[in-house]
């Protein structure tokens, strides 16, 4: 309780200062010093309220539910896991506050926190200035190469290459991208484009649409003009989701492939059918996959929290990291985060019943994911089935960058973009 | 109720089919305008409520989304929940959201009458709470309700949009008749204009008020019910009207229901043009600049300006 009363204060003070981070002066004398004792603590900061709650909600469920399994399966090496997990409420200056808090006063031993990028930049300069081991599980653009941070989500580059060779072989090579108008749906556009090219297709047409705009009428009046083979769709939040029913009342029913819509925020659950006739989507999960591993994980999921929409995409991703995550600790037998960090650079398989999209493992020098990545297409009932399967490895640092974070480049700290390194991307 | 959706249904293609492609084939671009009417119908309805509350009333209500959002919410869950049809489901939003608006103005907003800047703090305070209550009751998302009619005939274009613009039309008629033509709309205004004599002439002014107030958020309940077949029903989804509504009451000056009317058809008409020439981005930057415009050389709103041509004109009153 005590604890509570002094950070509310601290919050408050802040407030009033108005300055986000003006605690990095005074956490030094609260830290507990070191982790040596019969827990493991863990933090865990993900949206319960707030703009990014409906995507947020599963990933803290999945944290929790993957915590209670381990704790009462005996724990990591014996001990129980503590865990912290406040509510950031979809607020970057609230997850400065509390990733300070976590580090400094909670001293946690790893930390799983954020939903969007704009969220994992606004706390990435803490964790670095900090050391601390993150675990960053949203799909997201790629390319971040830093010695603190695991991505444990696929990236554009793994979902967009699953889904766009697929539609160009049955749909054709005229592409219209339509794109949420932010850094990261921008990314997406260009690996786009990159993909395209590699597979002789083209983008034509290209709209990027303010994150706050949720009337498509012209939208899709243009792409009904355009006439493309497929368009594919980065739509992303609450707005955009409008898109699909205006697009079905519109009558506009040309195919759409996606690496955003349905595995985050199940809009097929949301939305009335047959708003998302013939989408096709490039995952590493939904919660649809009809394997007996993945069904056994749903029931596990709906049993511990029956009020639950779904079991999202990212879900998965804080479920299974938790347990690699106990694996690493156990093989380097101890929490120290420089140790746990070499054996996860080392490379891990995830196995079994800790990962339900399938046998996965961990690219040790580049810290992401090699996922089981499949194209997911919605009918007319909104059934969801699983068109095609394969393993995709994280390619850009590791083949067109070069990164290695394990060796030469163990002190590297930041994001790299496509444009940098294709002509096709940022045209 | 529902079948007489179907029976327009089957009628209106006929007619409007027939009457679209004669005009497309005298070369009308009749996507441009369809793409107008969906865009004046959203800015006049997300507006029309704040007409009445910011407009008449003086009272800056940051949780006029909240209100549609609280119309959306009504009607959705009767249909989903309890099964109404969509029409009465609609109406169900609106008087439910004037009566939540009757019983804040009764318990908050009656003390904040003339207090312009205190009235935005507590209703902001309002709309968080409203978002985050509802978020707590109701969950992240509600399962949404399809839109009905389907397309235009022979066009890509949802026919229920294009159709929001008569509603529009119909509200905002309905609610200038109501102020002036009718014995409460005269006595509310003079309730707004002078409180003190209008009481001295025997007019329940607690009342005026509440029930102005009311209709004002029956009204923003009314644009969120007739949203809520072709909206994301999320609790935050009353934000997206909120810069809109706004705009377009300022931009449409002193003569709050003819301004939105104007304001409406010309923001929507810039809107509409520049996002069906340059995309979605680029029409609500042109929106947003012809309303500072507009407010830079007509510091009285649109409506500032048809007073300046009357007076002109000699036919002052």
């Amino acid at each position: 309780m005590s604890d509570n009363h002094v950070s509310r204060r601290r919050v408050l003070a802040t407030g009033a200062a108005g300055v986000g981070t003006a605690l990095a002066g005074c956490g030094g004398g609260s830290g507990s010093g070191g982790s040596g004792g019969d827990t493991i603590k863990i933090g865990v900061l993900e949206d319960r309220s707030g703009n990014f709650s409906l995507v947020g909600t599963p990933k803290w469920r999945a944290s929790k539910l993957a915590v209670e399994e381990i704790n009462d399966n005996g724990g990591i090496m014996g001990q129980q896991i503590e865990l912290f997990d406040p509510d950031p409420q979809s607020d970057n200056q609230r997850y400065q506050q509390l990733t300070e808090r976590l580090i400094q006063q909670e001293d946690v031993d790893a930390l799983w926190a954020g939903y969007s990028s704009a969220t994992r930049e606004a706390i990435r300069p803490i964790i670095d200035r900090e050391d601390q081991l993150y675990f960053y599980t949203t799909q997201y653009e790629g390319g971040v190469a830093d010695k603190n941070v695991f991505c444990m989500g696929s990236t554009a580059r793994q979902q967009l290459g699953s889904v766009v060779p697929y539609m160009i072989e049955n749909f054709g090579t005229d592409i219209y991208t339509i794109a949420a108008d932010y850094n990261f749906g921008q990314l997406s556009a260009d690996w786009v484009k990159v993909i395209a090219q590699e597979n002789g297709a083209s983008v034509n047409n290209e709209e990027f649409i303010p994150l706050s705009n949720q009337n498509f009428g012209s939208t899709i009046s243009n792409i009904q003009e355009a006439d493309p083979d497929f368009v594919m769709a980065i739509l992303v939040g609450n707005n955009h989701s409008s898109f699909w029913n205006q697009r079905t009342s519109a009558g506009l029913d040309i195919p759409m492939g996606t690496s955003t819509v349905m595995a985050q925020s199940y809009q097929h659950k949301r939305l009335e059918a047959p708003a998302l006739q013939d989408v096709y989507g490039g995952f590493n999960y939904m919660e649809e996959i009809p394997t007996d591993r993945n069904e056994d994980y749903v029931s596990r999921y709906y049993d511990r929290f029956p009020d639950a929409g779904y079991a999202n995409q990212e879900s998965v991703n804080n479920y299974f990291s938790m347990y690699m995550y106990k694996e690493a600790v156990e093989e380097a037998g101890t929490t120290d985060q420089e140790a746990v960090r070499d054996v996860l650079e080392g490379g891990m398989e995830v196995t079994g019943d800790q990962s339900p999209e399938g046998d996965i493992s961990l690219q040790g020098p580049v810290h992401h994911m090699t996922h089981n990545m499949r194209v997911m297409r919605c009918d007319a009932e909104h059934n969801i089935t699983v068109e095609d399967e394969r393993q995709i490895p994280e390619q850009f640092l590791s083949e067109t960058v070069g990164i290695d974070l394990s060796g030469e480049d163990s002190e590297l700290e930041r994001q790299f973009t496509p444009t940098e390194y294709y002509d096709a991307a940022g045209e | 109720m529902t079948s007489g959706f179907g029976a327009t249904g089957l009628l209106t293609p006929l007619i409007i089919g027939d009457v679209l492609g004669a005009l497309d084939s005298i070369g009308v671009p009749v996507v441009q305008l369809l793409q107008m009417a969906d865009s004046i119908a959203f800015i006049t309805l997300a507006a029309i409520g704040l007409t009445v509350i910011f407009g008449m009333m003086g009272v800056i209500n940051l949780a006029h989304g909240e209100f549609i959002m609280m119309g959306a919410y009504i009607t959705t869950l009767s249909v989903n929940v309890v099964g109404l049809p969509l029409p009465v489901a609609m109406v169900l939003g609106a008087l439910g959201t004037a009566a939540f608006g009757a019983i804040i103005e009764r318990t908050i907003v009656r003390r904040l009458y003339g207090r312009l800047l205190d009235s935005m703090i507590v209703t902001f305070g309002l709309g968080l709470i409203l978002t985050q209550g509802t978020r707590i009751i109701f969950g992240n998302s509600l399962q949404s309700i399809g839109t009905p009619f389907g397309e235009v005939p022979g066009y890509t274009y949802s026919a229920y949009r294009v159709l929001l613009l008569f509603a529009a039309i119909a509200v905002l008629g309905g609610a200038y008749l109501v102020f002036t033509r009718t014995e409460f709309g005269i006595q509310a205004r003079a309730t707004i204009q002078d409180a003190e004599t209008a009481r001295a002439m025997g007019v329940d002014t607690d009342r005026m008020y509440t029930v102005t107030f009311a209709i004002g958020s029956g009204l923003a309940g009314l644009t969120g019910a007739l949203y809520a077949p072709s909206a994301t029903i999320v609790p935050g989804m009353g934000q997206s009207f909120l810069v809109e509504s706004f705009v377009t009451v300022v931009t449409g000056g002193s003569t709050v229901l003819l301004g939105t009317t104007l304001a409406g058809g010309v923001l929507g008409t810039i809107d509409a043009i520049f996002s069906n020439l340059y995309g979605n981005f680029i029409g609500q930057i042109a929106l947003l600049l012809t309303a500072i415009i507009v407010i830079r050389l007509l510091p009285d709103g649109l409506t500032g300006l048809a007073h300046t041509v009357r007076d002109k004109l000699g036919e002052r009153q």
